[in-house]
């Protein structure tokens, strides 16, 4: 999906907020509702099972952008959990309106029902050569759009496997299960001069990746 | 003019986190102490503390450091550093020739036993856009010049891998032993966006 969530290489933003070694990160907590965001969508995931945290993930990008650009981190965690809440019809919006005394705005529908893995191929191995496939997908999906098309080093193949996002994150308990490579690419093949120089490893599925033939 | 966009909220974040919670309590959808567990974790064992353990020990043990290299994992499990967001931990070395850095450009992963949950910078949208196009000049931004022959390697955590940075141990740490070692490591080395010092 190319929301707004997708922000690698994303132009305009000013400086960080941080200097470092500054302790910014105490307390972990800094506003007293904040825990609910990761303990709810817990419950609901880990303890209740209604939901994978890939279709939290996607929950997430599918907030409308304006409100995605205008809240904080925990609190589209906390949208992200009532939506998919309400999706598997555990809750309902009129519950959530009511407690909330207003309408509580929830995440779009999704555009897509999802995608199965591509599971007919030899894995790659460290040292070879792969290009990320250049594919433009309305799902969830574990891929930034600054590596499509481009080629990179395979660094480690990971020795577990998981559910391949792309069908996991739109709640499709079968999903095959895939390794996942760390794949180096050369700042400059991305953006060319318009960026540091420097390199960025990016952590993808198989079914992401196709091989380069040695020319 | 009237438009299609959405009306902004006028409840508050908390407000909403509260609604939902009350939803789900009328549900009976909450385990007693369940929040309260996660969230001791959260607020109190995942800590950098733990991942600043770990560094120290691989910067005196020579047989912990490979097997840290090779295995984060197990290295992480010997200190029970195991749980969510911790399954598959992988420590990134840094040599004088490179320099590891940690994002999640797409939202906010990190390995929470070992680093402790993220901070806001982490989350915010300036570090997930920027640090991966240049890397460098965030880095001299918060703080951190590199020499110009060191390389700055990004690791954008995309998938299920969780990472750490081993920095170098630092000039003048020689007399420091394991205890002293892992005041030098604090959450901003872990996440390799300040480097080791001796003060």
């Amino acid at each position: 999906m190319d929301g707004f969530h997708d922000l690698g290489g994303f132009q305009g933003f000013g400086k960080v907020a941080h200097r470092i070694d500054t302790l910014s990160y105490k307390p972990v907590f800094k506003e007293d509702w904040e825990h609910l965001a990761y303990s709810l969508m817990f419950v609901a995931s880990d303890h209740l099972g209604l939901f994978s945290i890939d279709e939290a993930r996607h929950a997430v990008e599918r907030l409308d952008v304006r409100q995605h650009v205008g809240t904080t981190y925990y609190e589209r965690y906390v949208i992200a959990t009532a939506s998919l809440l309400v999706e598997a019809q555990a809750i309902t919006q009129e519950a959530l309106d009511e407690a909330l005394g207003s309408p509580f705005k929830l995440a779009n529908p999704p555009h897509s029902k999802g995608r199965a893995a591509i599971t007919d191929r030899p894995p790659f191995e460290v040292g070879q050569r792969v290009r990320v496939r250049d594919e433009r997908f309305a799902g969830h999906v574990r891929c930034p759009a600054y590596v499509r098309g481009k080629e990179g080093v395979v660094l480690h193949r990971t020795r577990e496997r998981w559910p391949f996002p792309d069908s996991i994150g739109h709640g499709d308990r079968s999903a095959a299960l895939q390794p996942t490579y760390h794949v180096q690419f050369e700042v400059r093949d991305l953006w060319g001069e318009a960026a540091d120089d420097g390199r960025v490893v990016v952590d993808l599925f198989e079914s992401y990746l196709d091989p380069v033939q040695p020319a | 003019m009237s438009t299609s966009v959405p009306t902004p909220e006028t409840t508050s974040p908390g407000q909403r986190a509260r609604a939902l919670l009350k939803v789900m309590r009328d549900q009976d959808m909450i385990p007693d102490g369940y929040i309260e567990h996660l969230t001791d974790l959260m607020e109190n064992q995942w800590d950098p503390a733990n991942g600043a353990r770990v560094v120290a020990r691989a910067w005196v043990d020579e047989d912990f450091r490979r097997l840290l290299l090779e295995d984060g994992t197990a290295a992480c499990a010997q200190f029970g550093y195991t749980g969510p967001q911790g399954e598959y931990i992988v420590a990134l070395e840094d040599t004088p020739q490179l320099k590891n850095v940690i994002v999640c450009s797409l939202c906010s992963c990190t390995a929470w036993p070992v680093l402790g949950l993220p901070p806001e910078w982490y989350k915010g949208f300036e570090f997930r856009a920027r640090l991966v196009r240049e890397g460098r000049t965030v880095l001299k931004e918060l703080g951190t010049e590199l020499p110009a022959q060191t390389q700055v390697r990004v690791w954008d955590t995309t998938a299920e891998t969780r990472y750490l940075v081993l920095p170098l141990r630092p000039a003048g740490s020689e007399h420091l032993d394991e205890q002293a070692l892992r005041s030098l490591v604090t959450k901003d080395v872990l996440i390799g966006v300040a480097l080791p010092v001796v003060r």
